[in-house]
């Protein structure tokens, strides 16, 4: 009985040992290696791909981000800044709290089933959102012109893109809204949408942010002329 | 071009890439595993140790060496998570409540990196990098070892040895895991994956305001994360959050890095037995069922079955949009019909056949490639059953690799296979049977039922990944998950380590006329069916409450 008391704790030491030693290796000699690799030849990239305009930081090229206006006194959720692209619906995590939604501490999807009521609802008040927002004085945004991005939330709830359909729906408001021809705006969208890597890994995106900044700086000099 | 054909290149693509990529690392994986020599650094951790890694072990004391390194790595784990709040370099957290300390401790020891906290809410940089990235790497290296065990069963005769644990361990991390985790880390961080050690900052941001951001060593966490088949993120929308899978060619990087293990291991086994066909008859069974698993995804999700897709015009709720349904289908068939369950699209919110597709994939046992070692040992005792079958059908002894397999091989195959199917079915029946824990359902219906039976088929097969819409930080739910976890991890090996010591005792059988050919394309359909067959049987009704309800519904 003795013996077998002394061989577990035996084996339990070496177990603890191993451990302790692996843990050095990989725990705390690999990340702090690779973490010196990384911010000695790609630091821009490991430290969040910043993303900067006007000589100042305006956010991470990678993660996406709300156009709102200010929420008024009382207000529960924001509402959108319309001179600005939208980003897609962020339903996930931080709904119905101001300025909680594309928060970066905070990432996640709705998990709503396709069959979920809720879900069906916020597909159709996105829906009706998108429509409203789109539609100028002598162009209504139809329904089956709306793609299924524009109207579902992202895994993260970060997604920094929107798909160049969901652009091009956005460009005759966004147009109307900063007085821009809407041939600007259309080759500013064209501008900023990447294809896919190599012609066939991932989809064609649009980055907002990106867009939104070139906007911005069209929008300062005035539009083309 | 339209997103189905660059689907099926990126398909394409990713298999040209395995297909490179299994022969040299299953060659340089026997010659480690073979290999008499003991590199200098090793040499240390084994005095550190103070193990000889020359010792062979029979099967119990190679047992003892799995459950001993294991059982430390849970105590450790737990302790580290409940002092979090006293150490340097938590970012301010707070220590973990005891019963999700202990669902999480198990959870990153068993590889299944079942997470019931949210990353960047919950977990320090000290918890995140010296806690759980460390069982990333090592909770794989004792996968493998197991497997290479059970290889060792098969290729020698006449002996008690399975080899020696601590060399297996300190090998497969030192000589395969971190070498590809450095550069494998250093491509993601390219592509724009973090790699600090900042802390919460503010960052001015466009029109003003600014915006949180948060550091860490996310990079070499998701390389190891992927390639050891563990799963758990760093943040808690894991890969699909942007800054652990930055772009479209970081995705079909981060599968590759899932599969790359799995698929070479079949080499590695076709090496040491002396026997590179039927490696390759493995692999081919492996092959079939992923790339069928694949293309029926691929088929549901493009489909978008469900009232609220329809509506939307598309299954992109939960995907994110570089990724598209084809970069998030072949991603979730990847990650659950191996034991990762890293997820970079939500797969609650897949089709009702969707989630059926992954939740059968687990249920599959995580053999098709399966998980770093859990894969192969998985697959072999399969492939231990379907001869046998195919030995009654005949009338004859069976044997697979010239053992004979026998009562005592049958009754531990059995064993292995019964495991986890009791774990996920009783459990979930106890828990649909109470009344608290179906409070955690965030969905109602066949979907609701589909959350728990998710919960505990990925716990139980080790996988990790959720139906996101159940609130499982409850006190039962991370008991009684953590408890299928523990029991779904080690009591297999306990049957596969045992049947693996009783074939190495054996000494060969001659092949005959009458020997069934396990290296040829028959073999490989008979497994194939076998497979099917045997977890059919046991999930269909289940499944039929669950996902086939919703998924014929809409």
């Amino acid at each position: 009985m003795n013996n077998s008391v002394a061989n577990t704790a035996r084996l339990l030491g070496a177990g603890a040992r191993a451990l302790l030693v692996l843990t050095l290796l990989c725990g705390v000699l690999y990340p702090l290696a690779v973490t010196g690799a990384a911010q000695a030849l790609l630091s821009d990239k490991a430290n969040g791909s910043e993303v900067r305009a006007d000589g100042a930081t305006a956010g991470s090229s990678l993660i996406g981000r709300r156009h709102d206006l200010p929420p008024r006194a009382g207000q529960e959720t924001a509402e959108p800044d319309l001179r600005w692209f939208q980003p897609r619906p962020s339903n996930g995590l931080g709904a119905n709290t101001v300025n909680r939604q594309y928060d970066l501490l905070v990432s996640g999807a709705t998990n709503l089933a396709g069959d979920s009521e809720e879900l069906i609802e916020q597909v159709k008040a996105a829906k009706a959102a998108v429509i409203a927002d789109n539609s100028t004085p002598g162009h209504r945004v139809r329904p089956s012109d709306i793609p299924a991005d524009a109207v579902t939330s992202s895994g993260s709830g970060l997604d920094p893109h929107i798909s160049p359909a969901y652009a091009d729906l956005q460009t005759r408001r966004v147009a109307a809204r900063n007085h821009l021809a809407a041939g600007e705006v259309e080759r500013l969208v064209e501008e900023h949408t990447d294809g896919r890597t190599l012609g066939f890994i991932g989809e064609p995106r649009v980055n907002v942010l990106e867009l939104n900044i070139a906007l911005k700086q069209l929008v300062a000099r005035g539009g083309e002329k | 071009m339209s997103p189905v054909l660059a689907g099926v290149l990126q398909l394409l693509a990713l298999m040209a890439a395995l297909a490179l990529a299994h022969r040299p690392l299953g060659d340089h994986m026997a010659r480690v595993y073979g290999s008499k020599r003991h590199l200098r650094a090793e040499k240390w951790i084994y005095k550190a140790i103070g193990a000889d890694p020359d010792t062979e072990m029979r099967w119990p004391a190679y047992l003892r060496g799995v459950l001993a390194f294991s059982v430390t790595g849970v105590l450790f784990l737990y302790l580290l998570q409940r002092l979090q709040g006293t150490l340097p370099g938590s970012l301010g957290f707070r220590s973990i409540d005891p019963d999700q300390a202990f669902n999480t401790a198990v959870s990153f020891v068993a590889n299944t990196n079942w997470q019931s906290y949210s990353g960047e809410q919950a977990m320090g940089h000290v918890v995140q990098t010296g806690g759980l990235a460390v069982q990333n790497f090592v909770s794989a290296a004792v996968g493998m070892a197991v497997a290479v065990a059970l290889v060792r069963g098969f290729a020698r005769s006449r002996t008690g040895g399975l080899g020696n644990f601590w060399a297996d361990l300190v090998r497969g991390v030192v000589r395969v895991l971190l070498p590809i985790s450095v550069l494998g880390a250093l491509v993601l961080v390219a592509c724009g994956a973090l790699q600090n050690f900042s802390g919460i900052h503010e960052v001015g941001q466009f029109g003003g305001g600014s915006q949180q951001w948060n550091g860490g060593a996310v990079g070499s966490q998701e390389v190891i994360k992927l390639l050891g088949t563990n799963g758990g993120g760093y943040f808690n929308a894991n890969s699909a959050h942007p800054f652990e899978n930055p772009t479209p060619l970081s995705n079909l990087f981060e599968v590759f890095l899932i599969l790359l293990i799995p698929f070479a291991l079949p080499r590695t086994f076709g090496r040491l037995t002396g026997s590179l066909r039927q490696g390759r008859a493995i692999l081919a069974t492996m092959v079939t069922i992923w790339a069928g698993f694949t293309a029926l995804m691929m088929w549901t999700e493009f489909h978008h079955g469900g009232p609220a897709f329809d509506l939307a015009g598309g299954a992109m709720e939960g995907k994110e949009t570089r990724f598209g349904i084809a970069g998030s289908a072949i991603f979730a068939v990847a990650t659950t019909l191996t034991s990762t369950g890293a997820v970079n699209s939500f797969h609650s919110s897949y089709t009702g056949f969707g989630g059926g597709l992954e939740m059968l994939g687990m249920q599959l046992g995580e053999i098709a490639p399966g998980g770093t070692g859990s894969g192969l040992y998985g697959m072999l005792v399969m492939a231990v059953i379907a001869v046998f079958i195919a030995g009654l059908m005949v009338g004859r002894t069976p044997e697979y690799l010239g053992k004979k397999i026998g009562t005592r091989e049958i009754k531990l195959a059995a064993c292995y296979l019964l495991v986890t199917p009791a774990l996920v079915l009783s459990l979930t029946a106890l828990s649909t049977a109470l009344p608290t824990p179906r409070e955690s359902m965030l969905n109602s219906g066949p979907h609701g039922f589909s959350e728990i039976l998710y919960a505990f088929t990925s716990g139980a097969n080790n996988n990790g990944s959720a139906f996101g819409g159940l609130s499982a930080d409850t006190t039962w739910f991370n008991t009684t998950i953590g408890l299928a976890m523990l029991l779904g991890r080690f009591l297999p090996m306990v049957f596969v380590l045992a049947l693996a010591g009783s074939l190495a005792e054996q000494r060969p059988v001659p092949k005959t006329a009458g020997t069934l050919r396990t290296e040829k394309p028959l073999f490989t359909g008979l497994l194939v069916g076998t497979i099917m067959i045997i977890t059919g049987l046991t999930y269909f009704p289940a499944l039929a409450l669950g996902p086939l309800a919703e998924g014929l519904a809409s």
